[in-house]
């Protein structure tokens, strides 16, 4: 199949991006759309054109390195899907199809398709880790959880920080995956002793990063590659209240 | 400042305290319009002077200024909260995306979710309007004056069925009330989330009802003027 691409390209973050178009023939259904960049940068690269930049590590869609807008979904149209795991095959022969990075502020764009989402890092650093003191380990059943609790705090760590959350949100907040990090320790013992810190510190750093604030649009459930739900949202802000509450 | 004044404070900076004052301001406004619908409907009653009556015990009662004054704190911190998230929201993403598209279910963006500044605002305009056609409008001065066992009372009603013989309060209105139908329709179940009320479970059923909801309380509203319009 042949499909043709319009590709937002940036020489660095200062200088002005625009979309390039690109044509490539001869695809491959069977190739993801990684791949598909892979063999446009092949193209570009014998032409000695400068290939185009964007991030990727696992491509098993399990380590949130990749993540582009493509067709104006984060992640492509494929529900549950990193965009290292979506198929030409969910594409059209003669499709034009717009790839273009992240976008917030608080996701500045280095080159191209890549933008810098440490961001993140600091926000977990505020507050998304349980202080363990090492030693022996403990009993297996010394901490009791529950089968419920147990599965849940799995579906909400399951989040691998790709930023589709605040790349598809209209207002460009980090609630959800703020939130995944939080109500996944929340639902766990060992993520009860800091509960009321984590909350308050995760919640100030995600605002001192410039993300927008939540209206509630959802937008971010439609497109995690993991699929979760912004109950993770509610249960946040049960934790603030909570934890604003109580000092 | 006090400990409490301080924590407030620091409540109304952060991201999540703001979506708690849209949600609980919102929910009041909401339980607002439900008394105020109930105040309006009394036009349709048996009773001729039920509308009045109701009207004339709301402005007699000895809380009214505390009532009043507390509809005001929640409208102005609503607005202001409402403003200021969307303000935020446009400096998080300045340049927005060349194509962008909704993902679809189980998103619950809408029409109605992106809109809420624009419906806020006319509502915001309409507001003022209404107050000043209507709550400082004349009165007993003025000659708008029943009698009801035996005290002279503001006559609501005889104001109500003049303003709406102009064309353009009985259109005017019910657009705006329209445009409050789309507000509510993100809006009753988006306070419930901002709560931290929702659970997978729950959030369709509030979604739903709070659809069925706003369009009970757009139609509701705007049934009076078109009524009169066409009945007078
Ligand atoms: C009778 C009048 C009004 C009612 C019943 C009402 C109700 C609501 C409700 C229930 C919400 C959802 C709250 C949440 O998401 O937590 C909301 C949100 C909002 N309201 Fe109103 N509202 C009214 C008037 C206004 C006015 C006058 C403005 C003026 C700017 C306004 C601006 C907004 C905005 C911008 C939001 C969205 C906030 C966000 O993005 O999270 N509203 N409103
Ligand atoms: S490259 Fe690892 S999730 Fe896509």
């Amino acid at each position: 199949m042949t499909v043709h691409l319009r590709i937002w390209r940036q020489a660095g973050p200062d200088s002005p991006g625009r979309l390039a178009e690109y044509t490539v023939e001869d695809v491959n259904e069977h190739m993801s759309f990684l791949e598909l960049l892979d063999v446009l940068n092949e193209k570009l690269i014998t032409e000695g054109e400068e290939p185009i930049e964007f991030d990727n590590d696992c491509r098993e869609g399990i380590c949130g390195s990749c993540g582009l807008m493509v067709g104006g979904v984060a992640h492509g149209p494929q529900p549950r899907t990193a965009i290292c795991q979506l198929h030409m095959r969910h594409f059209n022969d003669g499709d034009t199809i717009v790839v273009e990075p992240w976008r917030a502020t608080a996701f500045p764009i280095i080159k191209d398709l890549v933008v810098d989402r440490s961001a993140f890092d600091r926000i977990m650093a505020a507050g998304g880790y349980v202080s363990v003191k090492t030693g022996g380990a403990p009993d297996a059943n010394a901490l009791p959880v529950t089968k419920e609790d147990a599965d849940l705090a799995m579906d909400y760590a399951s989040c691998i920080g790709c930023g589709a959350c605040v790349a598809a949100c209209p207002n460009s907040s980090a609630s959800l995956f703020t939130a995944s990090k939080i109500a996944h320790l929340a639902m766990l013992p060992q993520g009860t002793p800091e509960r009321r810190r984590r909350v308050l510190n995760m919640v100030d750093q995600m605002e001192a990063e410039g993300f927008g604030d939540c209206s509630n649009h959802a937008e971010c459930e439609a497109v995690c590659p993991k699929g979760i739900s912004i109950s993770a949202i509610a249960l946040m802000r049960r934790e603030y209240v909570r934890a604003v509450l109580s000092s | 400042m006090s400990q409490t004044g301080k924590k407030l404070l620091a409540v109304f900076r952060s991201s999540i305290g703001r979506k708690l004052l849209t949600g609980v301001t919102g929910l009041a406004l909401v339980v607002f319009l439900l008394e105020h619908l109930y105040s309006n409907l009394l036009y349709f009653s048996t009773d001729p002077d039920a509308y009045n009556e109701n009207a004339h015990f709301l402005i007699s009662l000895d809380l009214v200024y505390v009532l009043e004054l507390g509809l005001l704190t929640f409208f102005v911190v609503h607005i202001i909260v409402g403003v200021s998230i969307y303000l935020r929201k446009r400096k998080a993403r300045p340049d927005g995306y060349a194509k962008y598209q909704s993902a679809g279910k189980p998103s619950r963006q809408s029409l109605s979710s992106r809109t809420m500044i624009v419906t806020g605002l006319v509502l915001l305009a309409f507001l003022v309007i209404h107050i000043i056609s209507f709550k400082y409008g004349p009165g007993i001065e003025e000659g708008f004056v029943v009698t009801i066992d035996g005290e002279p009372v503001r006559d609501l009603k005889r104001l109500l069925e003049e303003k709406f013989q102009h064309p353009a309060y009985a259109f005017g209105y019910p657009f705006v009330m329209i445009l409050l139908g789309f507000h509510l329709r993100h809006g009753i179940w988006s306070a419930f989330q901002s709560l931290g009320a929702m659970n997978p479970r729950l959030t369709p059923v509030v979604y739903t009802l709070g659809g069925v909801l706003a369009v009970l309380i757009a139609v509701g509203f705007l049934v009076l003027p078109l009524w009169i319009f066409f009945s007078t």
